[in-house]
């Protein structure tokens, strides 16, 4: 009998994933590798079209794999979907919540796909309503909720069956910042009760704060994986100093940014300059060494900043662009 | 050691499992408008047989000699008229409501989350339809009956069959077009080129006979008249065996045709 605690809660190997036939097949996940642990918060960190969410659909055993291994809770997605859907949360990208009930009946409905009986629904649906703190809305109907209450809302339905494992796909897209921080109060306290999380996002605030482990995906790729601290560490420089210049500040072209005139003149300062169309990104273990130095050589920029190197900076260095565009 | 309990291999649920946990979801949304759809279910046939048995019947003579075996018009029209109804309901409740559920409120995508699967999402959902409008069809009977309609005790019984049997019809052909068209602006075309002409020519309203020779067979090839003629032989008890075995024949192979065209385009909507 297979180590339950120790077996991969995801286990993929050359995952693929196509749309179409002919000319105008497209793919969309083109061969990714990865495990997932019991008990982790792990993370697919990419812009849209990167094959997050294909690769999500796939996890939750409603889309088929085009190509590779893919294996779920131990289970293959192709002949044992009913069972594995059976022990996983899905809160998807979109609310799928139904209108057309209340809030305690999209809880309690659901509850019923998963063959609980009427008294445990209705007592769980109480029981998550009071989780996700929607106890007052119960008898409100889904569109008077707010988009973060929607959100809790399609969390809390998510968790109506006990599942062992939670897709989380673009959690808190739309929500204001208060709704994400209590959004992902909420996701870290479900982490500690034991649950695994697996979470999509192209916020990489999002992705620093609630994943242990994460890929990097850039159109159906991983690019990297790791911590966010060790992608961090093997992608980028400790510190990033930002330097913003005048768009007057080039004489002879008006048309040219001035950014990349400007990164020739700090290239030796650096282990690594980025131009951006508004900012110059310097990468340096030390940042205001750099800054020193730029203004020592007479560089004037109008607005400088020194802060810690981030996923977002990762991302830049792999694949030259940046997440949300 | 402990005694493990195992589960079946793919943990599939059967189909009468799959559609009992489903049913919670399709009770609540029609008993939310049951009050409409039963003064509707109510009202409709009791506008129909005053408009069209009593005040326009009050102008057509015809006897069991034109009007294939009945005594009168209205005991004509309304066996036609709830097996088109029957067709009305059931692609009503298969076009929107369908395609809302794939497309803008993606009831469908939460429900294929949960170890229930598209197949049986799509045969709960044309299911529910099925009762629905064999509901109505009854309510209807109901309200006919005292107006002499029906020939025999068995009558109603046996039309009823043949009303519900066409519901199905439509509803899983309608079902499975809701399910591959892009846009729902494809609804209008399908009302208007096709609904519509079979509900006023598949011999409802009058003998299709009175189409002429063409017309007429052309009439018989429509799914509705199979639905028609039969639910009219078994109110008005003049059952020709060999036709209604060719009009059941053709409406359960029509079904079943329909069930695999419905539940193969929801899988080609959904499992992408």
């Amino acid at each position: 009998m297979p180590d339950l605690s120790t077996e991969p809660m995801i286990h993929a190997r050359g995952l693929r994933k196509s749309f179409g036939s002919g000319d105008t097949a497209f793919e969309a996940v083109k061969g990714i590798d990865l495990d997932v642990r019991r008990g982790e918060a792990f993370g697919f960190l990419g812009p849209n079209g990167a094959g997050k969410s294909s690769t999500m659909r796939m996890i939750a055993a409603v889309s088929p794999v085009t190509g590779g291994e893919l294996r779920i809770l131990g289970r293959d997605p192709a002949s044992e979907g009913p069972a594995i859907r059976a022990r996983l949360g899905v809160c998807p990208q979109e609310d799928t919540l139904d209108s057309e009930l209340n809030v305690r009946d999209n809880l309690v409905i659901y509850a019923r796909y998963f063959g609980i009986g009427r008294a445990d629904a209705r007592a769980r649906a109480d029981e998550l309503l009071e989780l996700v703190n929607l106890t007052e809305k119960a008898k409100a109907k889904v569109d008077d909720l707010s988009g973060g209450m929607k959100r809790r809302l399609t969390i809390a339905r998510s968790l109506v069956n006990r599942p062992e494992l939670l897709l989380l796909d673009e959690p808190t897209t739309g929500l204001d910042p208060q709704a994400r921080h209590v959004l992902w109060d909420q996701l870290f306290r479900l982490k500690q009760s034991g649950v695994t999380l697996v979470i999509t996002t192209h916020y990489m605030d999002e992705a620093e704060q609630l994943c242990d482990r994460l890929v990097v995906m850039d159109k159906g790729l991983v690019a990297a994986l790791g911590s966010p601290s060790e992608l961090i560490r093997e992608h980028s420089s400790r510190e990033v100093a930002e330097l913003r210049f005048s768009l007057a500040d080039v004489a002879d072209d008006s048309s040219a940014n001035p950014h990349q005139t400007h990164a020739e003149a700090v290239a030796d300062l650096a282990d690594r300059v980025e131009v951006l169309p508004d900012r110059l990104l310097v990468y340096s273990a030390d940042g205001d060494a750099v800054l020193e130095q730029v203004h020592e050589r007479g560089l004037r920029p109008v607005a400088t900043l020194v802060r810690r190197s981030t996923l977002e900076d990762v991302f830049l260095r792999l694949t030259g662009r940046t997440l949300v565009d | 050691m402990a005694v493990l309990v195992p589960t079946p291999p793919d943990g599939a649920l059967s189909l009468p499992t799959a559609i009992r946990r489903m049913a919670p979801y399709w009770l609540t949304v029609s008993l939310r408008t049951w009050r409409g759809s039963v003064v509707s279910a109510f009202l409709s046939p009791v506008f129909y047989v005053l408009a069209m048995g009593v005040l326009l019947g009050g102008f057509i003579d015809g006897g069991p000699a034109q009007l294939e075996g009945a005594p009168d018009y209205l005991a004509f029209i309304v066996p036609g008229l709830v097996a088109g109804h029957a067709m009305q309901t059931a692609v009503g409740d298969t076009s929107w409501p369908v395609f809302s559920n794939f497309k803008w409120n993606r009831v469908y995508d939460s429900m294929i989350a949960t170890p229930i699967t598209v197949r049986q999402v799509a045969a709960a959902h044309l299911f529910f339809v099925w009762v629905r409008v064999t509901v109505i069809c009854a309510i209807f009977d109901l309200v006919v009956a005292p107006f002499g309609v029906f020939a025999t005790w068995w009558s109603p019984f046996a039309a009823l069959g043949a009303q519900s049997l066409t519901g199905l019809v439509f509803a899983t052909l309608m079902y499975g077009y809701a399910c591959r068209i892009s846009s729902d602006a494809a609804f209008g075309v399908v009302f208007r080129v096709g609904v519509f002409p079979l509900f006023l020519f598949s011999g409802a309203f009058f003998p299709i006979a009175n189409l002429g020779a063409v017309g007429e067979r052309v009439a018989q090839v429509t799914p509705l008249w199979h639905g028609v003629n039969l639910s009219r032989m078994a109110s008005l008890d003049t059952v020709d065996v060999s036709t209604a075995v060719v009009n059941l024949v053709v409406l359960l192979a029509l079904a079943g045709l329909g069930s695999w065209w419905a539940v193969s385009g929801l899988e080609r909507r959904l499992s992408s």
